[in-house]
């Protein structure tokens, strides 16, 4: 990997001085498990490395009355060996459990999972962000795509956002706060993803100056019905092909309100308000889990090699809804 | 006053062989056999500190809040022992460890924090040496496939990987055994499927994995004095 700077602050202030005015100039290393091997294969050649694992305020979970709060920093391995203050958010205990080796929960952090890049192969072969040939054209619909988009993919971007934990932190009504040189400002989830429209835009809102130090499940979450399915070709070592999260807010056995967030499917995690809409007011039962997963479906746009994926999208629905009120 | 006398060190180290040498056999004695083999070592500005009051001194808290690209000073606890180096902020701990300390029981192989032969512990919990930074690395303790055995005897779970024809090729029984004594380390009792999931973090491509699973649960018996 190219030399580099290294910036080990001790506080967010120091911290946010130490990067740069874009992301060539410097980024932030929590876990490393992305960045480390994005730098070995000069995907992205930073001038300065910024450790923020020394900042403590960046590690942690805390109850409050708002709800939740977990740093930014905190590695998986922490929410996994002591899942109590989890207990009321199986969907999150799920994705976090989808990390399956130790080593990878034990170095990985949350933020670093909202944040890693995308793993499209022609982005991680260096063709850049929206997989372009010499004549900007992109290689992903004629090419191997079997693992690319199959929502909002009219390009340019076709590639996935490979997050576990934002399809349950975003059902979960989530926010993250950001910290930047301007102070901090708190957003939801949802809100840190964008589809790049250009190559001048990344898949993230974030800007290079910006940090993410804590994400806050609010406590009224804690009584929604809450699961995530993840469809998987391999049982470790990868990410899912699919992933459904859902939560609801039940009356008896009436859904009053119901999230639906996607996984893999899209560039950002994708919410399917069709699904929501089939599922409101519903008794939910086999037939109505069934037919929001056909909901999901609607509206997909398979490239030539992963028509498959629509079909997870129905079983991975369905399955997440019967498992959120098992 | 013995922070400076350790880096002192480790630049006289790197600029005269000679020196080098005498480190690196300096450190064969603690635990190298390999090293006393080949007779000198590599660049290794090991600086061996009886006195643990010695670590904080040395610490993380003498780091600079930027440093490098060049070399700088990069202090590492392994298996107990402090040892001073020189080297680049890119350099991972896992070149660290085989390139400069000559530790090579765990393997660089896929290089991409995947397949897990580099497995080491860092304060108790198993991290893919190839995808930890050195410099990030200082102030915490890392334990090596090289630093569980007692002289001349292995340790319950690698002897239980030869008990179980836990290995073929062998590449990677080192990150195997790493990351299984950790997992015991925490979890004592496990189920043949805790077991399983245990060694989600590494790869046998000669495909031992039957064997592996016995001898994580062998272990867990013999390291509680149990028998079979």
């Amino acid at each position: 990997m190219r030399d580099f700077e290294y910036g080990n602050p001790s506080s967010l202030k120091q911290a946010i001085a130490l990067l740069g005015a874009n992301f060539d100039q410097a980024q932030v290393l929590a876990g490393g498990t992305d960045l480390i091997s994005l730098m070995k294969d000069y995907i992205v050649t930073p001038r300065r490395v910024v450790n923020i694992k020394g900042i403590a305020d960046l590690r942690g979970v805390h109850e409050s009355a708002a709800g939740l709060r977990i740093g930014s920093a905190t590695v998986l391995e922490d929410l996994f060996e002591r899942p109590a203050p989890l207990h009321p958010f199986p969907s999150l205990r799920t994705a976090i459990a989808g990390v399956s080796s130790a080593q990878m929960r034990s170095m990985g952090t949350v933020g670093g999972d909202l944040l890693q890049r995308p793993r499209c192969w022609y982005f991680r072969n260096g063709f850049g962000l929206l997989a372009r040939d010499s004549q900007g054209r992109s290689l992903v619909p004629n090419g191997d795509n079997r693992y690319h988009a199959i929502f909002d993919n009219a390009g340019p971007a076709y590639f996935v956002s490979p997050s576990s934990l934002a399809p349950p932190l975003i059902t979960l009504g989530a926010t993250a706060r950001v910290t930047g040189p301007k102070g901090s400002r708190e957003i939801p989830v949802a809100e840190l993803f964008r589809t790049p429209r250009d190559a001048s835009e990344r898949e993230h809102t974030l800007g290079p100056k910006d940090i993410l130090t804590e994400i806050l499940i609010p406590a009224r979450s804690r009584t929604l019905r809450n699961a995530t399915y993840e469809v998987r070709e391999r049982h470790v070592m990868d990410w899912p092909l699919v992933t459904a999260s859902v939560a609801l807010r039940m009356e008896g056995k009436r859904v009053r309100q119901a999230t639906v967030v996607l996984g893999q499917v899209a560039p950002t995690p994708w919410r399917s308000q069709a699904a929501e809409r089939a599922l409101a007011g519903k008794e939910l039962d086999e037939a109505a889990a069934a037919h929001a997963g056909d909901a999901a479906a609607q509206g997909a746009h398979p490239l030539s090699r992963n028509g498959y994926k629509v079909q997870l999208v129905r079983v991975a629905v369905k399955r997440a809804l019967l498992q959120a009120i098992a | 006053m013995a922070d400076r006398d350790e880096r002192n060190h480790s630049n006289d180290s790197q600029r005269e062989p000679d020196a080098k040498a005498e480190a690196g056999e300096k450190t064969a004695k603690g635990f190298s056999r390999r090293q006393f083999i080949k007779g000198s070592g590599l660049a290794v500005g090991a600086g061996v500190l009886a006195n643990e009051g010695l670590l904080k001194a040395a610490g993380i808290e003498s780091t600079p809040v930027v440093s490098g690209p060049g070399a700088v000073p990069v202090q590492l606890k392994i298996n107990g022992r402090l040892h001073s180096l020189r080297l680049e902020p890119r350099v991972t701990l896992l070149d660290a460890l085989r390139n400069h300390l000559d530790l090579t029981g765990a393997k660089k192989v896929c290089d991409r924090a995947t397949c897990g032969a580099c497995t080491v512990i860092m304060d108790g919990r198993p991290v893919y040496a190839c995808t930890v930074l050195a410099i990030e690395a200082q102030g915490h303790a890392i334990e090596t496939i090289e630093g569980i055995a007692p002289a001349h005897k292995l340790h319950p779970v690698s002897q239980s990987f030869v008990d179980n024809d836990a290995q073929q090729c062998g590449f990677c029984t080192s990150g195997f055994v790493m990351a299984v004594k950790s997992y015991l380390d925490h979890h004592p009792n496990p189920t043949y499927d805790e077991a399983k999931a245990s060694l989600n973090g590494n790869l046998c491509r000669c495909g031992t994995y039957m064997g592996i699973r016995k001898a994580v649960l062998e272990a867990a018996t013999k390291e509680k004095g149990g028998r079979l």
